[in-house]
């Protein structure tokens, strides 16, 4: 009954081509769009910003990356970590080798630099597959750690290694405050995010899922694998990229490689595979519930603890934030092994239905 | 209007889950954040050094009722080592309190390098005693980092002085071969520019071996030292990376007196799961080793006895332990200091930092405090947030930290200009204009 796309004519391509084609996904995506501008803005501290929505806005956009590559084009990656340090450290020698670039310009620019990188190392996909494929995936991730810890130009000779972004302007506006730099980082990951969203619904897009979902038929019917695996992996190491310079830039501030680790490229997997393989929606939700999840628990534990009369320590209640963590990925994974995105998905086939199921 | 509702309900919403951790605050109460690390791999390390910090605190609040009568308001916050999780948990703790957190601690190079860049925007000073970035001791460009007691650029040095010494004069060192052994990472790498120019000036070898972060697996590197044969191996590591090494060092044989750690090298920590291979491991002290002294006598009195601390009993008066009460006491100094010229209320950190720039314990001071025996008088300023270049080495012999060397002092001719330059090429690369120290007051 909410949900009924019943009376909505397509009178035109553009109309059936529209990238929401339906009123009420419409009316969703302006009503969220004007939530994450306008009024959280509003109501957001400063603590919210920076410990909550900055980091899970800027981690999207990276899960987004993987879920093109993973999701759509069916090319495992454990070197999203690695792709993201990419982003930071070549934006941050593009901040230093041409100091009258725009910070924010470095960002994009370097996304490209990501993708470069990408392509180079998406080549052995032409040839292998699954856990092999992951193991060389892995190879770039050691690699860019390696890199970044021994190649001193890299770090441009700071004896310690680690790096500081510029100041961030923008036509002489300072944007270092969390608002600024959450709407930043938000008009980069919407705008990246919706690019993508119409990328995968067009011939691309449609190409990596031919490959995903059988790479000799989609051979056969006249996709080049070789054009469709490394369009996905530059695409994927992009937005992986741009995301590694915001969190550098704009989250961190000041990074060393351990930033962008093995650890990284998990988590971006993990926000993947329980938001939804597949889905861009997904992506977003994955990273919402990998970031807010631990923090959520460690704050809610103590004061829960005090009602049953315990004083939880520091330690304790850490140990636990990550025992309930794992245990609530292993459930949602057998629950719905489909991700949040299903969840969504089941529950707009419910609302189509609603109030009179079948 | 509908939707704007639902936004204001849901973000609301969720900030109450954010928050509902926050009790309520009293108005005459200074807040002390702690960033510690209870779990993880640097754990071991991290406990001791989190209870001294806490149990001097309590101990304040219960003998003397806090500082000047203001209560001291604690809380931890974990952050595992993990830099993120530390920008997370600065961020929650940043506005407690009534005036804010007086300064932070976190423990942790990483974590210091983030927070650097945020907190002259909220005005916190940085406490990193003996850790951080070594250019940081430059106040005239790092406003709100203080690395007191020791810089790795200062451990560095008297590190060097110490081997000389032990060879009987710097010219003994010319042809020597000197390596670094250190945790791959901002703390392993700090050391490295001062050791350079100090190979050049005296002439040795200096060989760099790294190793992967979190350091328990070094046979390779051990291999590569026994067939390189370094004359001493300096040791840069942290937590399980620290006894991995001189286990390892047992293992090919290198005599372990032969080896010198920096203060982060040299707990019990890092040498008791060694067991008899520790024996003769000699560390870089902070100034301070193991051991009790007058203030543990009150710590014992109100807090450990009281059952207020989760300290085990054999960890009161272990050298990380120490360190954690030292830290504690520096903080709470500053604060004092800085109630001496604003008022005895709950001071901001804008207040605290001016605290710290113009601490000075001296040794009559330090004395009343108890910590006569452990530190030297520490006096920072402007120019100098270093405070103090003063270090001893002690030596494990098996069953505790025994101090074998008088105090050196950090050769400033080598290190001032090397600050100097680092820091400069900081303040450039930020944009920062450095404070003209002699007009501060």
């Amino acid at each position: 009954m909410i949900y009924r796309e019943a009376g909505q004519y397509k009178v035109t391509y553009e109309a059936d081509q529209a990238i929401f084609p339906i009123a009420q996904d419409r009316f969703v995506m302006l009503a969220l769009l004007a939530i994450a501008f306008v009024a959280v803005p509003m109501v957001a501290t400063e603590y919210v910003y920076r410990a909550v929505l900055i980091p899970t806005v800027i981690l999207a956009l990276a899960a987004i990356g993987l879920n093109v590559l993973m999701g759509y084009c069916g090319q495992v990656s454990l070197g999203s970590g690695a792709f993201m340090g990419v982003g930071a450290y070549a934006a941050y020698n593009l901040s230093i080798h041409l100091p009258f670039l725009n910070p924010l310009v470095s960002i994009l620019l370097s996304g490209f630099v990501a993708a470069g990188i990408g392509i180079l190392f998406g080549i052995p996909s032409l040839r292998i597959k699954g856990f092999y494929l992951a193991c060389a995936t892995l190879a770039a991730q050691f690699f860019a750690d390696w890199a970044f810890l021994r190649i001193k130009w890299i770090t441009n000779y700071t004896p310690s290694g680690s790096v500081n972004a510029p100041p961030i302007q923008l036509f002489g506006l300072d944007l270092s405050s969390p608002t600024a730099i959450y709407i930043v980082t938000l008009a980069f990951t919407v705008v990246l995010g919706l690019a993508t969203k119409n990328l995968v619904r067009g011939h691309v897009g449609r190409q990596w899922m031919a490959i995903r979902d059988m790479d000799i038929a989609a051979e056969i019917i006249g996709v080049r694998p070789m054009y469709a695996k490394l369009s996905a992996f530059a695409v994927s190491s992009f937005l992986i990229g741009v995301s590694g310079a915001m969190w550098a830039f704009l989250y961190l501030g000041s990074w060393e490689p351990a930033a962008f680790s093995i650890d990284r490229s998990f988590q971006l997997m993990f926000m993947v595979i329980i938001g939804g393989l597949g889905s861009i929606l997904g992506s977003v939700l994955g990273a919402i519930f990998i970031v807010l999840l631990p923090i959520f628990l460690n704050q809610a534990l103590p004061p829960l603890g005090a009602l049953v009369g315990w004083r939880i320590s520091t330690a304790t209640v850490s140990h636990f934030e990550e025992m309930i963590f794992g245990a609530l990925i292993v459930f949602f994974l057998v629950v719905e092994p489909h991700g949040l995105a299903r969840l969504w998905a089941i529950a707009k086939e419910k609302l189509r239905l609603w109030p009179f199921p079948h | 209007m509908k939707f704007r509702r639902w936004a204001v309900l849901g973000a609301a919403a969720l900030m109450a889950g954010m928050t509902f951790a926050t009790t309520a605050e009293a108005q005459n109460e200074q807040f002390i954040p702690g960033l510690v690390y209870r779990t993880g791999a640097y754990a071991p390390n991290g406990i001791p050094f989190a209870d001294g910090a806490a149990d001097y605190i309590n101990m304040i609040n219960a003998r003397d009722g806090g500082i000047n009568g203001v209560k001291i308001l604690f809380e931890e916050c974990e952050t595992g080592y993990a830099t993120d999780r530390g920008v997370e948990c600065y961020e929650r703790l940043k506005g407690k309190g009534p005036t804010g957190a007086a300064y932070f601690s976190p423990l942790s190079t990483g974590i210091t390098f983030a927070l650097t860049e945020k907190a002259p925007g909220d005005k916190i000073p940085l406490l990193t005693m003996g850790y951080g970035r070594a250019d940081s001791r430059d106040g005239s460009v790092f406003t709100w980092n203080f690395p007191l007691m020791g810089t790795y650029w200062t451990a560095a040095n008297v590190a060097i002085q110490h081997i000389a010494k032990e060879w009987g004069g710097f010219d003994k060192l010319k042809g020597k071969k000197i390596a670094l052994l250190y945790h791959d990472s901002p703390y392993g790498k700090e050391p490295i520019a001062a050791l350079e120019i100090m190979s050049k000036k005296y002439g040795f070898e200096f060989m760099q071996i790294p190793v992967p972060a979190p350091g328990s697996e070094q046979k390779s590197q051990w291999l590569q030292i026994r067939q390189a044969r370094p004359d001493y191996v300096l040791l840069w590591g942290w937590g399980v990376m620290n006894s991995a090494a001189v286990s390892e060092a047992g293992n090919v044989n290198y005599p372990r007196d032969k080896m010198l750690g920096v203060w982060w090298s040299g707990a019990e920590p890092d040498v008791l799961p060694a067991g008899d291979k520790a024996k003769g491991y000699k560390a870089l002290m902070l100034q301070h080793g193991s051991g009790k002294f007058a203030v543990h006598k009150d710590v014992e009195k109100f807090v450990v006895s009281q059952g207020k601390s989760l300290a085990k009993p054999e960890e009161v008066g272990q050298v990380l332990y120490n360190r954690g009460m030292i830290n504690s006491m520096v903080g709470i100094e500053a604060i004092r200091t800085a109630m001496a010229k604003f008022g005895n209320k709950p001071m901001t950190g804008e207040q605290v930092r001016w605290g710290f720039e113009h601490l000075d314990l001296t040794a009559d001071r330090i004395k009343q405090l108890g910590f006569e025996g452990m530190m030297g008088p520490l006096k920072p300023s402007c120019a100098d947030h270093e405070g103090t270049r003063l270090s001893r080495v002690h030596q494990w012999d098996g069953k505790e930290w025994k101090v074998i060397s008088d105090y050196y002092t950090g050769d400033d001719s080598i290190l001032l200009p090397l600050v100097k330059e680092v820091a400069g090429k900081y303040a450039a690369e930020k944009k920062i204009t450095p404070r003209d120290c002699s007009k501060e007051s």
